[in-house]
């Protein structure tokens, strides 16, 4: 008991200095994800935080447990060697919208696919922040940034859907000043087993301020944000009033939920293609759907590793004898 | 062919080079005659030399595989400069290694494949036997397609089965041109392969070919060549591909180190081979991880590292050329790991089957910012063994990554391998620590090596990363005096490595004189055997293995000649670098055909030398 108690009171928080933009997004996520920490209860040593370029992946800095602050694009694969060699650590990997889905794409794509077990938690501010304000893949088609003064004019990725692709098996969303809305989500990846995929939308107060205003606002939060439970009704809005249904071209659309009661669509998180659509819906026609989309089990990379690996990665036998093995000669 | 000496007694050694279509088995041919005459008792060396394209259509120029060989009972260094007997299956054989030949060499033909089409495929305008094109050689006609389909009639194969087994057929033939018993290779057949029809109609094959040599009509035309046994110290032999020992010598590390290795590549030529080799040697404590391109493969290496296993990266020039952020960000953190480079010829994809030594200077100093690295070099197939150890030796010894360069003609040339007892060899020693953590940056005073604390260790919290660090906590630092500080260390702590490792040893000749031939890497062979013919008392053979940090005593050692002469299988790198480091002048000889040195031109280049 004791023991326990002392771990509770482990509150992760490092004892460097926090170097974000006053206001930016990143400290709330920073706090959330401390506390969830505390609340999963595991021993600090055991978790490694993993990050790779970018505002958001100075976080291993300022979390008390092992860090590991790598380079651009490549913490999924350097988590990806971390869990193989220790599959029993508990390994979060922190990336932004450039960092993972523009250097890193070919890496959280492959991770995504193998199914480690390990968590990525992606903050998507639409932009780079640290090398002062470039639109970034997320970047909706118009974006006005110093690189793209007349509005950028590729179009966006959206992070579920190339991770859906991908066969992600764990796809969620969180806001990141809903402390409850992300803590949870945060707890659910920890707890699933596989490469679990959060997307934070994270406001960049200095170059993209307000940019996920459009869902976030309190204004404009009631109802343009579906919270999802899986089994539950698909319902949002002032006290439940509006609700989601597919049509029979198979798109969904937003209907008054008392009148159309029995065609509201239930969340499953397992259906691809509820998990498709959910991911699609952008404001102002549809929510922005949060918390856990798509929850599957496939089988796990590391897993499958040691299973087939016939030592275990422990050494059986000794060179001497494998060297000797074959067609050998002896000189005398 | 009258004037065909019946045996070549007088002779040291001789180069024999089997040539075909990648169908036609060239390679397990040329393995299984390496192996007779290991027993045999003789000395060689060989080199696989394959087709570029997959599949490349059969008949063609660009689809010939070849195996070399020399053997002899002299000391064997090299596969040998010009084959002396060549075994062509078909027209494109030919016609690609008839440049290669001695004049006066002996050619055995395949005639049953000479058909107007084939001689089309392989771009001849006239069957080259009715030309003059062959007039200096002694040209052996046999129609090892009949004689094969001939000799396995009665299995009633179909004719591409039938025609299957012309390897082995040759293979019995070349085993009476060399007096070699037969029954040995009969059992590998046995051995070799499953199914019952292909053991017998292989081992009728290879009688076939054998008995074939015993009657009149062909030692007539063939000479037989009897090779006294070679001078070999006692003990256990194998032999052994260079891709295979260096392997083999990451497994011994590993078990030296008692940790277990992660083997992280991405497929490229001529480093492949590395990548199947260990994807067989689970049992050793190694794992395999095929990533999903060049950086992720040197990422995940360094994850495994920092996770307390052995991380290994493996590749070729362009390939180490896209892991090079990755390389400084192991510098950076003061990670363990190993770098393999087997080199290739040019930039860009250049000549992928080819073989160069012209990635020196990359992995001397091709990075960003100062970002000093240990650099090792293997020498010969056998040599991968220990520098793979001493790579690893390194790597874990002073928590740096360590750059291994090795090359497509070493990965893909064998010879006879003492094997060595591991037991013999000096533990490498962690430093892992578990428990009562004080310092979690506290360096080694000897090595300026870091802790390797790892992830899971109680009491060990801390963080690593690209960014520059404090000195003492490891903690972000833009401090700029720390920042001069760390960059001492990191250039200080691989100098420091010169204190570590052995003295440069003199591999032939005094260690005074006239010339000193300086080398690296695969030009081991070459330039030892042409010391070895040359046999002057005032040329020495000096080759390095610990590139950087030289050996301490090199600079001394070289100023102890008069000349230094540096042939190397690029535009001068390891002349710049010994300019550079030890402030020498070497004379550059350098030779980029994709091609190994041969004896003969470095003979003359070191006569060059000696008369001027
Ligand atoms: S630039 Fe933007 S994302 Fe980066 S720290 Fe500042 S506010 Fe946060």
């Amino acid at each position: 008991m004791k023991n326990k108690k002392n771990k509770l009171e482990h509150n992760f928080s490092s004892s460097q200095e926090v170097r974000w933009c006053p206001g930016c997004g990143d400290y709330a996520v920073l706090k959330t994800m401390t506390q969830t920490l505390s609340k999963i209860n595991l021993s600090p040593e055991n978790i490694v935080f993993v990050s790779g370029i970018g505002c958001a992946s100075r976080m291993p800095y300022y979390i008390e447990t092992y860090g590991f602050h790598t380079i651009h694009g490549r913490a999924p694969s350097i988590a990806t060697g971390l869990k193989i060699s220790q599959p029993d650590l508990d390994i979060w990997v922190i990336t932004g919208d450039g960092d993972a889905l523009s250097i890193g794409g070919n890496h959280l794509l492959h991770t995504l696919r193998r199914n480690l077990n390990l968590n990525i938690i992606l903050f998507n501010n639409e932009v780079y922040g640290l090398t002062k304000g470039q639109f970034s893949p997320t970047s909706r088609i118009g974006t006005k940034s110093p690189s793209s003064p007349k509005g950028s004019i590729g179009s966006a990725v959206n992070a579920g859907l190339f991770a859906l692709g991908a066969g992600g098996t764990f796809i969620a969303r969180a806001i990141d000043t809903d402390k409850r809305g992300l803590g949870s989500v945060l707890e659910s990846a920890h707890f699933h087993k596989g490469t679990s995929l959060v997307e934070v939308f994270q406001n960049c107060i200095v170059y993209n301020d307000k940019v996920f205003s459009n869902f976030t606002s309190k204004e404009n939060a009631i109802d343009f944000q579906i919270h999802l439970e899986n089994g539950k009704p698909l319902l949002f809005g002032k006290d439940n009033s509006k609700g989601l249904r597919i049509r029979n071209n198979l798109e969904l659309e937003v209907v008054d939920s008392k009148n159309n009661k029995d065609d509201i669509l239930i969340h499953d998180e397992t259906n691809p293609v509820l998990s498709q659509l959910l991911l699609s819906m952008e404001p102002p026609e549809f929510p922005v759907a949060l918390g856990v989309i798509r929850k599957v089990e496939k089988q796990i990379y590391e897993n499958n590793f040691y299973e087939s690996h016939s030592s275990k990665m422990k050494r059986k036998v000794s060179i001497n004898s494998v060297i000797r093995n074959g067609d050998i000669w002896t000189i005398t | 062919m009258n004037n065909m000496k019946k045996t070549n007694i007088d002779e040291k050694a001789i180069t024999i080079r089997f040539a075909g279509d990648s169908g036609d088995g060239i390679q397990l041919m040329g393995a299984q005659f390496a192996k007779s005459t290991a027993l045999k008792g003789n000395d060689f060396a060989t080199f696989s030399d394959f087709p570029a394209e997959i599949r490349a259509p059969a008949g063609s120029e660009f689809g010939v595989s070849s195996y070399q060989i020399n053997l002899g009972s002299a000391k064997i260094m090299t596969s040998g400069d010009s084959p002396s007997v060549l075994v062509a299956f078909n027209p494109a054989a030919l016609k690609v290694n008839l440049p290669l030949l001695n004049s006066g060499a002996i050619i055995i033909i395949n005639t049953g494949a000479f058909t107007k089409r084939n001689l089309a495929k392989a771009k001849f305008d006239k069957d080259p036997r009715l030309t003059s094109a062959l007039s200096s050689f002694q040209l052996v006609e046999l129609d090892i397609d009949k004689l094969t389909s001939e000799s396995v009639l009665r299995f009633g194969l179909s004719k591409s089965k039938a025609s299957r087994c012309k390897n082995f057929l040759a293979l019995g033939l070349i085993l009476w041109v060399f007096g070699h018993d037969i029954e040995k290779t009969i059992s590998w057949i046995n051995k070799l392969f499953i199914d019952k029809d292909t053991i017998e109609s292989n081992k009728t094959a290879l009688k076939a070919g054998y008995f074939f040599g015993e009657t009149n009509e062909v030692s007539t035309t063939l000479p037989k060549y009897f090779f006294p046994p070679s001078d070999f110290s006692s003990g256990e032999y194998r032999n052994v591909k260079g891709s295979d020992a260096l392997a083999y010598g990451l497994a011994a590390a590993a078990e030296l180190a008692d940790l277990p290795m992660m083997f992280c590549s991405y497929p490229i030529t001529p480093a492949s081979s590395l990548l199947h080799k260990l994807s067989e040697m689970e049992e050793l404590g190694i794992g395999v991880f095929q990533a999903e391109d060049e950086i992720a493969s040197i990422c995940a290496a360094i994850g495994a590292s920092y996770g307390g296993a052995i991380g290994v990266t493996s590749s070729s020039g362009p390939g180490i050329s896209l892991k090079t952020e990755s390389i400084n960000l192991a510098i950076n953190t003061e990670l363990p790991l190993v770098i393999i480079n087997s080199q290739r010829g040019g930039p860009s994809t250049g000549l992928p089957t080819k073989t160069e030594q012209s990635d020196l200077l990359q992995a001397v100093y091709g990075r960003s910012a100062d970002a000093p690295i240990p650099v090792l070099s293997v020498s010969t197939a056998s040599d991968g063994f220990d520098i793979a150890i001493e790579a690893v030796r390194i790597a874990i010894h002073h928590m740096t990554p360590v750059i291994l360069l090795t090359d497509g003609f070493i990965n893909n040339s064998s010879h006879p391998w003492l094997l060595p007892d591991i037991k013999k060899y000096k533990k490498i020693a962690i430093n892992q620590p578990k428990r009562d953590i004080k310092n979690i940056f506290l360096r080694d005073k000897s090595t300026l090596a870091r802790p390797w604390i790892i992830p899971g260790t109680k009491g060990g919290i801390h963080r690593i990363g690209g960014i520059e660090k404090d000195f003492e906590t490891g903690n972000i630092s833009y401090d700029p005096d720390n920042h001069q500080k760390m960059t001492n260390l990191r250039i200080n702590k691989i100098k420091n490595i010169s204190n570590f490792i052995p003295n440069q040893e003199v591999s032939f000749g005094p260690a005074r004189g006239k010339l000193a031939v300086v080398g690296w890497g695969s030009s081991f062979g070459a330039i030892n055997q042409s010391l070895r013919s040359i046999s002057n008392k005032n040329v020495s053979q000096i080759h390095i293995n610990y590139i950087s940090p030289f050996p301490k005593n090199l600079k001394k050692l070289l100023e102890g000649f008069e000349k230094v002469l540096v042939p190397e299988m690029n535009m001068g790198q390891l002349s710049a670098l010994l300019k550079d480091k030890l402030n020498l002048n070497p004379i550059s000889f350098c030779k980029v055909t994709g091609q190994p040195f041969l004896v003969s031109e470095l003979i003359k280049e070191i006569n060059y030398c000696l008369d001027e």
